[in-house]
């Protein structure tokens, strides 16, 4: 009976300890802290682990490379979340008083739910690059959320044209059928109010096929596939759902070609299990992938070659991995612009953060300079559009890797707009709260 | 020699059925209860309140309620996580649906709706016991899981299924704080705690754990099976909802069906076994095991290998975290198979004794 409680005194001196560590280690200098939330364990690991590695290895790249951002130095922790919201608050709560405090990107759908919240008491800025709340375009409604360069509802917007294009046009959409396959959870239900309003304006057919999360049982959904016979099917997955997704559609003998995925679904890890088995199946291209762009080169270069890379090598340039390396440049983009107008070579606050974020504009000149011309497209915001951007390409996967289509599709301003103003104000009247003044853009 | 009773005499009745009965456990729980309400606010950060500290109140006060249910009455039950998102989502159906409605009366109603549920998944405890009723409960967990994900009206028709809430108070006082919240959680705790714990002083609970302990037999000396198991489960979805009512509101504020899966179950059921079946204490310490040993390890590991000249990556830790954690659950079922309430009391019983051990 004594060693159990000789250890549970060791054991609670040492936390008492370890308590007290974590406002010592942090001194307080000229640096620019990034808080990494992340996930390398749970179901989602797969997906969730090179995009991390390349939002890690962008602030290395910086600081190797330039120093910082004019002379700021650039620091990070990440903070495993398991994509689980308890944890991911937990992580917010332990990382947003860190001196230097930047901006968030929780990486999940549910955790950023659960932040907007948060974020507007605190004043720090949340950055959902292509994924999170679609109506937070708005940023008059929403003054600290930024889904940059894409929400469910313009991938979902975009699907449906590039279906309508493979048919020979929108109109050739009538009395077809199409089924919705998604990961039963906010992140997989967030483009069917979009579909919805499509499917009225073309008169096909909507099928709703949930998938339990995480998405490894999808048998009762495939059968549903065959009994439906859908002439196309979207797939909203994430992690191992996407994988199981194809494997079942080829059990099924449902053609891969008549399959279009969300940009979280068109990476290698939802493919390269399945290879020849995927072959022809779509999906949305956010960004290119490969080592060929001068960032990537530069990640290798200054980063890699110096043994100091995240991940494995043969990972850099995935297109997961490419998606980070873009969400942390636009990140750091957003702070060289405050520092523009707020001072350079200044630490920025949050706040201060969040005018920049409100006002990127990276040209196509602007990008070549990061080496991102190849990746993206430009991008430019504003205090009422949070998102900057809605264009994305079609991949396809030919049994190896993906090949992205040249053409660029936009979403339409003309159906998404008012219901991005009508969700933002259902979301404000909800809350009890106003609009942001005109004043309030000068800010 | 300090903790030693001695010299106190009981000459009535009442004395004899304090819930402490010996003077020094009354003043350690006056100072612990000071402690909790007065000097930790003035100490701890909002990070130590919003992310260690109300957590680990509202499992606390969901493993309690669990505690009822498992440990006293002997009723395993997987749906725990179920009556979390029945009192959590019912709770939010009261709060948005009637206007300015108070957080407290919801919050109670809101516990009210999970014993509902809770008597209905309750019911088939009366035909099959142990094993076979843990797999029924279980039912509970994946009718709730779908019925959130499915039933639009209960999700106040949300698209996303993803719900939130704000402007709480309580008597025209802001919960928005992180020391607010604290204390509004740690008061619910501490009220429900209190009632629990002569809940199962009481006729009722010594009927719960007559049938727990051999229900045949209890049932031959009059206790009804039927009435003692079914306010066991009422008693204790009624603390489970208040705590997923908590749990929602006041710690994610945003939620989602997901955030009350299976894996809440297990958890609850967890703490339950480690913090010690059937006891009020157990659910502290239990609750405290789950909720704040992984936070600690995911932060303590890296920095214990920082003193050694080590960097441990995340995936490391995250890893290092769940084995660490995994091989202490093991640990000490094996060596303290009836939790960490058993290892409490046998550290009390041997104060008691000391230092002339018999």
């Amino acid at each position: 009976m004594m060693l159990p409680r000789k250890l549970l005194a060791l054991a609670a001196i040492t936390a008492a300890a370890a308590t007290l560590a974590p406002s010592v280690a942090f001194a307080q200098a000229k640096e620019q802290f990034f808080p990494l939330l992340s996930y390398r364990t749970g179901p989602y690991a797969p997906n969730g682990t090179p995009w991390a590695n390349g939002k890690q290895d962008y602030l290395k790249m910086i600081n190797a490379r330039d120093g910082g951002i004019n002379g700021v130095k650039l620091t990070f922790e990440e903070c495993e979340t398991g994509y689980a919201t308890d944890r991911g608050v937990e992580c917010y709560e332990r990382l947003k008083g860190r001196p230097g405090m930047t901006l968030f990107d929780p990486q999940a759908t549910g955790i950023t739910f659960a932040l907007t919240e948060k974020v507007d008491k605190d004043k720090i800025p949340l950055i959902t690059l292509g994924y999170g709340l679609s109506v937070a375009q708005d940023g008059n409604a929403f003054k600290w959320n930024f889904p940059l360069m894409g929400s469910y509802w313009t991938g979902a917007d975009i699907l449906i044209q590039a279906i309508g294009k493979k048919e020979g046009g929108l109109d050739k959409l009538k009395g077809k059928k199409i089924a919705l396959v998604y990961h039963d959870s906010p992140f997989g239900k967030e483009p069917i109010p979009l579909l919805q309003e499509r499917e009225r304006m073309h008169g096909f057919k909507l099928d709703l096929i949930p998938v339990t999360a995480p998405g490894v049982e999808q048998k009762a959904a495939w059968l549903q596939v065959r009994q439906l016979r859908p002439d196309y099917v979207l797939l909203w997955g994430w992690g191992v759902m996407n994988s199981t997704a194809l494997k079942e559609a080829q059990a099924t003998g449902y053609p891969r070609d008549k399959m279009y995925g969300v940009w979280w679904a068109g990476a290698e890890p939802d493919t390269k299990d399945v290879g020849e088995g995927a072959k022809g199946y779509n999906a949305l291209a956010l960004n290119t992938a490969g080592t060929q762009p001068k960032v990537i080169q530069d990640i290798l270069k200054f980063v890699h070659d110096k043994g100091r890379g995240t991940g494995p090598k043969d990972e850099v340039g995935s297109v997961l991995y490419t998606r980070g390396v873009i969400i942390q440049a636009l990140g750091v983009e957003a702070v060289r612009r405050a520092q523009e107008r707020y001072g350079k070579g200044k630490v920025m606050t949050p706040e201060q953060v969040r005018w920049g974020l409100e006002n990127l504009a990276l040209d196509q000149k602007k990008l070549a300079s990061l080496g991102l011309d190849q990746v993206m497209k430009p991008i430019s915001t504003s205090c009422a559009d949070h998102m900057g951007s809605t264009t994305a390409r079609i991949e396809t996967w030919d049994g190896k890797q993906w090949i992205v289509h040249p053409e660029y599709y936009t979403a339409d301003e003309q159906i998404i707009k008012p219901m991005v103003k009508a969700g933002a104000d259902k979301y404000l009247a909800d809350k009890k709260l106003t609009r942001r003044a005109a004043s309030d853009c000068a800010s | 020699m300090l903790y030693r009773e001695n010299g106190q005499f009981k000459t009535s009745y009442r004395a004899d059925l304090q819930i402490f009965p010996i003077l020094q456990d009354r003043w350690t729980i006056l100072a612990l209860l000071a402690f909790a309400f007065l000097v930790v606010p003035s100490f701890a950060s909002d990070y130590y309140f919003r992310a260690i500290l109300i957590p680990f109140l509202i499992m606390a006060l969901a493993a309690l309620g669990v505690n009822i249910l498992v440990g006293y009455c002997g009723q395993i039950s997987l749906g725990s996580g179920a009556f979390m998102a029945v009192g959590a989502y019912g709770a939010y159906n009261f709060f948005v649906r009637i206007p300015d409605m108070p957080l407290v009366p919801a919050l109670i109603l809101g516990g009210l709706c999970a014993t509902a549920f809770g008597i209905v998944f309750g019911l088939p405890s009366l035909r099959v016991k142990g094993l076979y009723l843990a797999v029924a409960t279980l039912a509970a967990q994946f009718f709730a899981d779908w019925m959130f994900l499915r039933i639009k009206w209960l999700v106040n028709d949300s698209p996303s299924g993803s719900v939130s809430v704000n402007g709480l108070q309580v008597f025209g006082l802001p919960i928005e704080s992180g020391v607010s919240k604290y204390w509004f959680c740690l008061t619910v705790l501490c009220i429900v705690a209190l009632l629990a714990k002569n809940l199962v002083r009481s006729a009722i609970g010594r009927e719960w754990m007559a049938i727990r302990d051999m229900d045949v037999a209890a049932a031959v000396i009059g206790i009804r099976p039927v009435y003692a198991k079914l306010t066991a489960f009422a008693v204790s979805s009624f603390i489970v909802g208040m705590a997923g009512a908590l749990w929602a509101f006041v710690y994610l504020g945003a939620w989602e069906p997901a955030a009350f899966n299976v894996d809440v179950s297990f958890r609850l059921l967890f703490m339950v076994i480690i913090g010690g079946l059937g006891s009020i204490t157990g659910a502290f310490f239990g609750a405290a095991f789950i909720v704040v040993l992984p936070i600690f390890l995911n932060q303590f590991l890296p920095f214990a290998a920082s003193l050694v000249g080590l960097s441990v990556s995340t995936e490391a830790a995250s890893h290092a975290e769940l084995m660490i954690f995994g091989a202490l659950i093991v640990w000490f079922l094996i060596v303290e198979p009836h939790g960490l309430a058993k290892l409490w009391s046998t550290g009390k019983q041997k104060l008691r004794l000391w230092p002339f051990p018999h």
